[in-house]
């Protein structure tokens, strides 16, 4: 086979690898929820196919050298000032995720259709595997940021869906929302990594390109501090989705859904994303030794603290989440050291270990029961006798609170956010539309006069408004009452954004058009949607607790999801474009800009999926008998 | 009942009985065993107790109106009988609309809950967010029995009360965040509740109420707390834990909780009274739903009695049929339990002369049992029953097999450093082993591994290897023989081999594995009472014991201990080295025949099994049924007791040739050889409560599985062993789930008597507690009078003659014509067609 040849059909392969799931994601969903082999034979001959063709043509890629492979660039949208461009790229990363990643998950395909059978929700669990499937193959796949982003934000979503698959009940919805938001909080290290290094390479860099070590050293030289950004950004990025550091605590909840999407997704798949995310961009941040020195300390201290942590664990799952995550602590250590093949080989050896104990998660009664019934001792040689005996009682509670990350977390990110959102309590239903509004006016007028505003004014400004930006999401995530003032608030900052940037920098209209059309839509079937519910019999239409209103209204629901993911910026929307194309106007010295403007748009995503949770999933609010307990 | 009847003063020891009584009773895994779910209310009439369910708790208590209705118009309920339960019932005839179509009342909410609800209604405060997960963690932590790789530091030190004492004492931060929290742990010894209670709840007269929402916010926990303080021999890893600690320490953490939200100066909770409401809705609701359950039980139950009629009316004389042999090929008792109903009519079915009896399957050996090198014994008899003789076992091999994929150094540093690489690979393999071709793993639990058949078995007292505990004495032996004999009627005219069969179950990945097994045998295989049962009835001291009672058992007859494996369709024999030769001779010729009858089982269950195509040979689907053990990925190895809901006492013959599909709990009894009903006694206090527990965790986890079961088990987390939990932060789960009951249909349990209805109303006044169940409504109860044939059910304080809604059954030709493509509950039928010839 020819050069040209095997580059024809790589590309034809990544074709293949990111349709299928997509396919059999469509066909799933069409096929009626009572057909249960026919989806399930839909989603698995997808699986099977792609996996004997993963497996295949890595083969015959490393038979052929197994040299990286870039696909070009494909522009998405471009103009004079700005491109999106998607980019493909293949190397032996990407290679053993993926065989590692199609195995399990033809497997777990199979393994699932006998396991849910006669589950409520059935297709639903199967679309949203091969959804979140799709992610992962995306991300694996992706050869610049842009790409990555979608991958990663497909990953998010989906994982929200999985976490929530028991839609009905209060603890999986309130921790898929908790999950979610703290995936978002790595999603601003991806948006501001993305931001900076468009600015430190004047242009969409490529993966490939970060492989050429000189191009890398020269432009680090004299930038090392944006040099440094990137790589923290990315290490926040990478951290939340490896569950490292304070995030560590969202992995062991994240474990809600059916057993085999816990054990594929948390078990092994979605929690070594991070360690992919550092792997892809080594090349990168290799380069500075600071960089290096915190990511080895974050994976270190974590494995410590999660070694403890999972020694107390009195329940199974947790157990295997923490132990997973001390792994991949050390894997972090691993990639600090720049032991590439090793971190390959141990994140390989990891997903599949901890795949397989998650399945075999329920035998683990009638296997240590007869365990003790044969082997116990009364006095159990003590584990803890290692320890310092007056620190053994400190560790211990400290390990049985897992050192309290949730807490740091909450109290960094989220009580902050809570406390500013409170202070404009003032905004509510019947008077947001009246103040915003006739403001919003006000910020357009300073947009026509701008020329003759002084230049200290003019410099505030952007900054200003996006602050006011961010300021209203803040408000939307603490509203408890109404889901219209969220759904305003959040499409009402979108507004500001787009004023802010316009200030910012002189570009066409078109620019805020594209990313303005992609919300509009969106924002007007969610806003019909809520009315809709509003107005049934008896509704209940609060966000004070959580409603169910999915049971009552699936039609409803199922209009709300695109408008949702819309207005959130998701990437089936031109929206999620347009964000790209509203960063690329922020300046190389506006790092503040960028920042108001990354959390304005993760804490929008965050305040929407809430109202959504809030409003359609957990146990039904109408109905007094057999309704499921809230710690159920 | 009422939780709103307010007390102006606490009395705390009343909170406790009340809590203690009406928590959820669930014993950890292990000992997992079926028991009424609403046992707390049991002493009201079933349609008052279900009113009052709904009302205090929430629960939904019987099947949907649309499921009814669906049946009545799909003819399932008959008009006959909807009329008969409307006027039981008091309904008009101009109610019908109400009944067919009309929506049902709309229902107030329940009342568990509503006072301490008002600290987020009230106060904006959500307390339960902060204090259950640490209280979960916490009791988790504390009872743990070997999920945690360390066990909890404080977990001996006493209480657990004091273990959080322990706990706190050293060095600053602890388990509470507020001064006030800790300085109250640390200056108390033991917990005042009154003391606690005073500064949370203002009103002296909520206290009560107060702390029944707290327990029932985490009924699952609160249950298991409440059940291993009455039973604390329930861990293998001992624990002192009460109540009573377990409220004070949820107390103290709500006050850590307001101390840290509102600051030093929370005040107490000033509850009001919610006003009642909708008490007749309510009542209406459930009159409605109570006619409906009424009349589609009947419908079946009137099919069944007249099934039984039938085969009174036309016997089918099997002595007629050709190639009959004069003598009876063999005989072999069943334990009662319904999934034994469809093997015995296969083995029938094979082997004509074959006689089969249903006794409860611990064989009267009520035994702890120590299997060889075990550090514990295990109850092997009926729950209520206290064993007092042990059964040990020694030669035997461990049947534990270690697993490096289970191990807990997968879960360190360095250990798992070197799992993750090195059994990665082989996880990898394994999965795709399992998914593709399945095989036993260490992990699974297999019916035949409680016991080793090679290993010998110790149970005559004064043996050395008892260590001193209590074995058989001749007497005792000859005694429980002779019940077990005389309660089946098997006292003459004895088969040359008599069998006597436990059963058990595999499975893998099973959490609820033990509620699988024999539930007669305490949720244990029941190999260990058919082998030593056998073994002493071919004991010669005990035949000569036996003969001294009027039972001769002739030397040309032997007993043999046996086993089914009711998921795999599996047979096991024991002790085969000592078989006389004819009982050889008799096994090697009947061997073929049982086998062809296991495969004739396992098809029949394979038509509630999805994925085994039915156009199959047997022996290919038989191979896919036993398949099911080994699947991690198969959440219903079997469908267990799925489906019951008849209980038949009497001759076997009465029932012989009616296909009842495995629904029947099977008694035998002869009413001729028990005229003072002192065998009838033992069993229906055995039957009753044993039968009916099962049928009601059934009903009750069908008609609410997210309250009264355990949900759906495909996201299950097990706990400390304990118990599971959906995700990490939840309670544990009491009741079956869903998995277990998808097939079930909610009827309640008919027990069907055979003997003169004077004996059988005397024997139940005679013991008020069994009376309860059938006086009460949760169990229904009929009487045929053997001579008359006449029926009689139980309506109010006595039996009542009853004209059954007479149907004949559909005949057919065989057990195969009953349920070939069929997937759904299979109406009665009856075989008419003279057997097959007897094959030589």
């Amino acid at each position: 086979m020819s050069a040209a040849n095997l580059y024809d059909w790589v590309q034809a392969s990544f074709f293949l690898a990111l349709a299928l799931p997509l396919l059999s994601m469509v066909l799933a969903q069409l096929i009626p929820e009572r057909k249960e082999r026919a989806i399930h034979w839909v989603v698995l001959g997808a699986a099977l196919v792609q996996m004997f063709w993963t497996v295949g043509g890595v083969a015959a890629w490393l038979f052929h050298g197994g040299h990286a492979i870039d696909v070009p660039e494909f522009e998405v949208y471009g103009s004079d000032a700005y491109v999106f461009l998607i980019d493909l790229y293949f190397d032996k990363d990407s290679a053993a995720f993926l065989v590692v990643g199609s195995l399990l998950h033809a497997l777990i395909i199979r393994y699932s259709s006998a396991y849910l059978h006669q589950e409520p929700g059935y297709r639903r669990y199967f679309v949203t595997v091969s959804l979140f499937y799709f992610g992962y193959v995306w991300t694996l796949l992706s050869g610049n940021f842009e790409t990555l982003f979608i991958g990663w934000e497909v990953l998010g979503f989906s994982s929200f869906l999985l976490i929530a698959f028991y839609r009905t009940r209060y603890l999986p919805v309130r921790n898929a929302v908790k999950v979610f938001s703290i995936y978002r909080i790595g999603d601003v290290g991806i948006l501001l990594a993305m931001w900076a290094s468009h600015h430190l390479w004047h242009e969409n860099v490529t993966f490939a390109r970060l492989h050429n070590a000189q191009l890398v050293l020269a432009h680090l030289e004299g930038h090392s501090s944006e040099g440094l950004f990137i790589s923290m950004a990315l290490l926040v990025a990478a951290s939340v989705k490896s569950a490292q550091g304070p995030f560590a605590s969202w992995l062991p909840r994240a474990m809600e859904g059916p057993t085999p999407s816990s054990a594929i997704f948390y078990g092994s798949l979605a929690v070594h994303m991070g360690v992919f995310l550092l792997l892809r961009t080594a090349p990168f941040w290799e380069h500075q030794i600071p960089a290096r020195i915190l990511i080895g300390l974050i994976g270190l201290v974590t494995a410590i603290l999660s070694f403890f942590t999972a020694r107390v664990q009195s329940n199974i799952k947790s157990q295997i989440a923490y132990s997973s995550i001390v792994q991949i602590g050390l894997m972090f250590v691993e990639l600090a050291l720049g032991w590439h093949a090793l971190v390959l080989l141990h994140a390989v050896g990891n997903a599949f270990l901890r795949s397989y104990q998650l399945l075999a998660s329920p035998s683990i009664v009638s296997y240590r029961i007869r365990d003790q019934f044969y082997h116990h001792r009364e006095e159990a040689p003590s584990s803890w006798s290692w320890i310092p005996e007056n620190w053994r009682l400190h560790v211990q509670r400290r390990a049985m609170q897992e050192w309290h990350l949730d807490r740091v977390v909450s109290r960094m990110v989220f009580k902050p956010v809570k406390a500013l959102g409170h202070r404009l309590d003032f905004l509510n239903g019947r008077n947001a539309v009246f103040v915003l509004l006739p403001l919003y006016g006000l910020g357009w007028s300073a947009w026509w006069v701008q020329e003759v505003l002084p230049s200290a004014v003019q410099a505030v400004l952007p900054a200003l408004f996006a602050a006011l930006a961010m300021a209203l999401v803040f408000r939307a995530f603490t509203e408890r009452q109404s889901p219209g003032v969220v759904w305003i608030l959040v499409i009402m900052s979108h507004l500001w954004v787009a004023l802010a940037v316009s200030l910012n920098e002189h570009f066409g209209f078109d620019h805020v058009a594209w990313y303005l059309s992609g919300i509009a839509g969106g924002a007007a079937l969610g806003g019909w949607v809520l009315v809709q519910i509003k107005r049934q019999p008896n509704a209940r239409y609060s966000l004070s607790t959580y409603q169910g209103q999915v049971v009552h209204a699936p039609v409803l629901h199922a209009l709300f999801i695109p408008a949702l993911l819309s207005v959130m910026g998701f990437p089936i929307s031109l929206s999620f474009i347009g964000e790209d194309l509203i960063f690329s106007h922020i300046h190389a010295n506006q790092p503040v800009l960028a920042a108001l403007n990354a959390i304005t748009f993760i804490f929008g995503g965050i305040a929407l999926v809430r109202l959504y949770a809030r409003l359609f999933l957990g146990p039904d609010a109408r109905t007094p008998l057999g309704v499921p307990n809230r710690t159920a | 009942m009422n939780s709103w009847q307010a007390s102006p003063s606490f009395d705390e020891q009343r909170l406790l009985h009340d809590l203690h009584h009406t928590l959820p009773s669930q014993a950890p895994l292990k000992d997992f065993v079926h028991h009424n779910t609403l046992h707390a209310l049991q002493h009201l009439p079933f349609n008052e107790a279900m009113v009052v369910a709904a009302r205090e708790w929430g629960h939904r208590t019987y099947a949907p109106i649309e499921f009814f209705r669906k049946r009545w118009q799909t003819g399932e309920i008959s008009k006959e009988q909807l009329d008969r339960a409307m006027r039981r019932l008091g309904f008009s005839e101009d109610e019908l609309p109400a009944l067919l179509n009309e929506p049902l009342p709309q229902l107030p909410p329940a009342r568990v809950g509503s006072i301490r609800s008002q600290w987020k209604t009230d106060r904006r405060l959500n307390l339960d967010k902060y204090v259950h997960t640490r209280l979960f963690a916490l009791i988790a932590g504390f009872l743990d029995q070997g999920v945690g790789i360390w066990r909890m530091q404080v977990a001996n030190t006493g209480g657990l009360w004091s273990a959080v004492r322990a706990m706190e004492s050293p060095g600053a931060g602890g388990v509470f965040q507020c001064k006030r929290a800790r300085a109250y742990l640390n200056s108390h010894e033991q917990p005042d509740l009154r003391e606690l209670l005073q500064e949370l709840v203002q009103d002296e007269s909520f206290w009560h109420a107060y702390l029944v929402d707290q327990a029932f916010a985490h009924p699952g926990w609160s249950g298991l707390v409440a059940h291993l303080e009455r039973n604390p021999s329930g861990l293998m890893d001992r624990r002192e834990v009460s109540l009573k600690d377990f409220i004070a320490l949820e107390l103290l953490m709500e006050w850590d909780a307001l101390e840290s939200m509102e600051g030093a100066h929370w005040g107490a909770l000033r509850p009001v009274w919610p006003v009642p409401e909708g008490e007749s809705r309510l009542r209406r609701h459930h009159r409605i739903l109570a006619c409906w359950q009424e009349a589609w039980e009947w419908t079946r139950y009137d099919q069944v009695l007249s099934g039984l009629d039938a085969e009174r009316r036309q016997p089918v004389d099997r002595s007629k049929h050709k190639g009959m042999p004069a003598d009876l090929a063999y005989q072999a008792l069943f334990c009662i339990d319904d999934r034994e109903c469809s093997i015995r009519r296969h083995l029938e079915a094979e082997q004509p002369a074959a006689s089969t009896y249903g006794v409860a399957g611990f064989f009267q050996i009520d035994c702890t049992f120590q299997p060889a090198s075990a550090h514990f014994a295990t109850k092997c008899c009926p729950g209520p029953v206290t064993p007092t003789h042990r059964v040990t076992e020694t030669n035997a091999a461990k049947r534990h097999v270690r697993d490096a994929h289970m191990s807990r150094h997968s879960h360190g540093l360095l250990g798992g450093w070197i799992s993750a690489q090195g059994l990665g690979l082989a996880a990898a393999w394994r999965l795709a082993k399992n998914v593709l071709a399945p095989s036993d793993s260490p992990a699974m639990v297999r019916s035949e591994w409680h016991m080793d058949p090679e290993g010998t078995l110790h149970y005559w007292d004064g043996d050395p290897a008892l260590e001193g505990a209590h074995g058989f004495t001749l007497d005792e032996a000859v005694n429980a023989m002779a019940v077990l004999l005389q309660s089946v009627g098997l006292v003459d005219g004895f088969a040359p081999v008599v069998y006597l069969m436990g059963h058990g179950a595999s499975s893998v990945n099973n959490t609820h594995y033990a509620g699988y097994d024999c539930g007669a045998c305490s949720g244990r295989s029941g190999s260990v009472n058919a082998r030593v049962a056998a073994a002493m009835l071919n004991h010669p001291e005990v035949r000569l014991g036996l003969a001294g009672r009027g039972i001769r058992v002739p030397l040309s007859t032997w007993f043999i201990g046996g086993l089914h494996d009711t998921t795999r369709d599996a047979f096991f024999f024991y002790d085969a080295a000592i078989w006389p030769a004819f009982a050889q001779h008799v096994h090697d010729r009947e061997w073929p025949g049982m086998q062809r009858a296991l495969e004739a089982n396992a098809v029949e269950r394979a038509r509630r099994f999805d994925g085994i195509s039915k156009g199959q040979p047997a022996r290919r689907i038989h191979a896919q049924v036993r398949q099911r053990a080994q699947r991690l990925f198969e959440p219903r190895p079997e469908w267990n007791h799925a489906t019951n809901h008849l209980c038949l006492v009497g001759k076997r013959s009465a029932s012989r040739n009616l296909f009842l599909d495995r629904t029947a709990f099977l008694h035998s009894y002869d009413a001729a050889s028990d005229p003072d009903g002192a065998l009838l006694a033992g069993i229906l206090n055995a039957v009753v409560p044993v039968c009916g527990g099962i049928n009601l965790e059934y009903y009750f986890s069908k008609v609410d599985n997210d309250r009264l079961g355990a949900g759906s088990k495909l996201p299950h987390n097990v706990v400390g062993l304990l118990g599971v939990a959906n995700g990490m932060d939840g309670d544990l789960r009491t009741g079956l789930p869903l998995q277990m009951v998808n097939i079930h249909n909610p009827y309640r349990l008919l027990v069907v008597v055979d003997a003169p209805v004077a004996r059988v109303e005397r024997t139940l006044k005679a013991f008020p507690a069994t009376l309860e169940w059938i006086e009460n409504g949760w169990v229904h109860a009929v009487v045929r009078e053997p001579d008359s044939g006449l029926f009689f059910r139980w309506e109010g304080n006595g039996f009542r003659r009853y004209e059954p809604e007479f149907t004949p059954p559909r005949s057919i030709r065989n057990w195969t014509n009953a349920f070939a493509g069929r997937r759904d509950s299979v109406e009665v039928l009856r075989k008419v067609e003279p057997l097959q010839s007897f094959a030589s």
